[in-house]
């Protein structure tokens, strides 16, 4: 059965490449203001998740439901005007635009549909929030590595989404950063957003998430709070394989 | 609306007004490159409002021009001349908007090959069909003067600008600029790209279909190997990328010279035009990638950087 606040649910998705089952038979619900952790070895199908849920790419079976209403056969445009926003595995930003420009088109394209002044003035609050104001006339070449990633999420936020997919959005940086990176995340958090976290980082798992699911081989093999899955014997099986291994 | 937008316009309009007097100053030489200016004008500008954000390379432009030239052709006997202009924009439009669904959704290579075929796809049929009336062709004969067929040009042109200006500060320019720089994003964002595509490619289509009928009272006997001659889809490329396609105005800086480089070629080398047109292409993509609005960007950017160190 479906929680009853739940915002995001999945029931027996399953995605198939050829022979190889991607995703099998997942089965999950994200409820209002909840942070959930998605985790697993390299492999595990975690990124394909995200991508069925954003509609990159459709599942074989099942069904994913955004607030009861199906979204599963729904190109990635419907999609995320219904209100699924996603940064990607590896940031996608927008060249030839400067980094305001960058964030308006989650403003201007997403959930709620803004223009002119309206999206200029958004965007540029979403910004700041990513603390990124001063840099709103740059474009993205001119950035570090760590602001780049700002800018993704600052676009993703502009579009007001119902719930936000980051895909390892904490990858990649160093420490310094990724405390900044996890600050950020918790602010999220504390204003009451949806999120789905993708993540290998265990410190920021531990200290943003309120429930985790966790895969392997394609298929769930644990759910709950942060401290039950890490401890878990199936679940360290898992990453670090068999004693005897 | 800012400033600057209201002077951009004013400029557009002024411009518009001084080209306008050329029939009463210029003889009937630089009318006809007038003429041949206004032309390309409208094709390599509108050709750019498609192309330069989204980066699809069309070659048909001579397949909407031919279907505007036939429109005329048709029609100038049964239909009062300026219900035909509309007409072929309508015809064009709906061509653009098939191919558009048919083709778009595919990308590079076999959009650009679709394209090329798809003008040589109707002059095969138009030759067909004439095949059984027994006629090789149409004469359009009108009273229609060079001067009206330039005022026709340069009124089209004026709605070229406009439109452009208005698709720039639009939800459909912004969207085209997202799916030119990552289609990804652009979907992930919320953006029907598909859609936001096919409505722009209509705008060249409906463009080229009406200046052909605008032009076939000049060529007084119009055979489908002129109203469709695939010479004409790859000089609109040329020129447009030789202007440079980030902006409005890129195209109209590479149609001008072009035009008179043409003139030249055609005068002195009239049996090597074909092999003098790829060596411009080749030159204009290695030597002018973004053309000359990048080439102008460069020497600006140049200018304030020796500034700062001054």
């Amino acid at each position: 059965m479906r929680a009853p606040n739940a915002v995001l649910s999945l029931r027996g998705v399953t995605r198939r490449f050829g022979g190889l089952v991607a995703v099998n038979d997942m089965s999950f619900d994200v409820t209002e203001h909840e942070v959930m952790g998605l985790i697993g070895p390299n492999g595990s199908g975690k990124s394909t998740t995200l991508n069925l849920i954003s509609g990159a790419l459709a599942p074989n079976a099942g069904t994913i439901s955004l607030r009861g209403t199906p979204i599963s056969q729904l190109p990635a445009q419907d999609i995320a005007r219904k209100g699924v926003a996603r940064t990607f595995q590896l940031v996608r930003l927008l060249p030839s635009m400067t980094v305001l420009d960058n964030v308006k088109a989650g403003a201007v394209f997403g959930h709620r549909r803004r223009w002119g002044a309206e999206a200029d003035d958004h965007a540029m609050a979403m910004l700041e929030k990513v603390g990124l104001g001063r840099h709103a006339f740059a474009v993205p070449s001119q950035l570090t590595y760590i602001d780049t990633k700002r800018v993704e999420l600052a676009r993703v936020l502009a579009s007001d989404p119902k719930i936000l997919l980051l895909d390892e959005w904490l990858a990649g940086l160093n420490p310094t950063e990724l405390g900044q990176g996890i600050d950020l995340i918790r602010a999220l958090r504390e204003e009451g957003r949806t999120i789905i976290l993708v993540e290998h980082v265990m410190d920021a798992i531990r200290s943003l998430c309120d429930a985790c699911v966790v895969m392997a081989s394609g298929s769930k093999i644990a759910e709950g709070t942060p401290e039950a899955v890490l401890s878990d014997p199936e679940v360290i099986r898992a990453y670090l394989g068999d004693d005897d291994a | 609306m800012k400033r600057d937008a209201w002077q951009d316009l004013a400029l557009g309009a002024v411009l518009l007004a001084v080209a306008a007097c050329l029939p009463w100053f210029g003889g009937s030489y630089w009318l006809s490159i007038g003429v041949t200016i206004a032309m390309y004008t409208v094709l390599a500008t509108s050709w750019a409002l498609f192309s330069g954000p989204t980066h699809y390379i069309s070659l048909a432009t001579a397949a909407f021009f031919g279907i505007g030239t036939y429109t005329t052709g048709l029609g100038i006997d049964h239909l009062p001349y300026w219900v035909l202009l509309p007409i072929a924009g309508v015809l064009g439009a709906v061509l653009a908007g098939l191919v558009g669904l048919a083709t778009l959704r595919l990308s590079g290579v076999y959009f650009v090959i679709f394209t090329l075929g798809l003008a040589e796809l109707v002059r095969q049929i138009i030759t067909w069909v004439q095949n059984f009336s027994g006629q090789k062709g149409l004469y359009v004969l009108t009273d229609i003067t060079e001067a009206d067929i330039y005022w026709q040009l340069l009124g089209l042109a004026g709605l070229v600008f406009l439109g452009g200006w208005a698709i720039g500060r639009s939800r459909l320019g912004f969207a085209l600029r997202i799916i030119g720089d990552d289609e990804t994003v652009a979907r992930h964002s919320g953006i029907n790209t598909a859609r936001a595509k096919v409505i722009l490619f209509m705008v060249p289509g409906a463009v080229a279909a009406i200046a052909g009928a605008i032009l076939a009272p000049r060529y007084v006997y119009i055979e489908p190997l002129l109203a469709f001659t695939p010479m004409l889809s790859f000089q609109v490329v040329i020129m447009a990328l030789l202007g440079g396609t980030g902006r409005l105005w890129g195209p109209l800086v590479g149609v001008i010279p072009f035009t008179f480089l043409w003139e030249a070629i055609s005068a002195s080398f009239p049996n090597q035009t074909t092999l003098l047109l790829g060596l411009c292409f080749l030159l204009i993509v290695y030597l002018l990638p973004k053309g000359f609005v990048g080439l102008i960007e460069s020497v600006r950017r140049w200018a304030r950087n020796r500034e700062g160190y001054a």
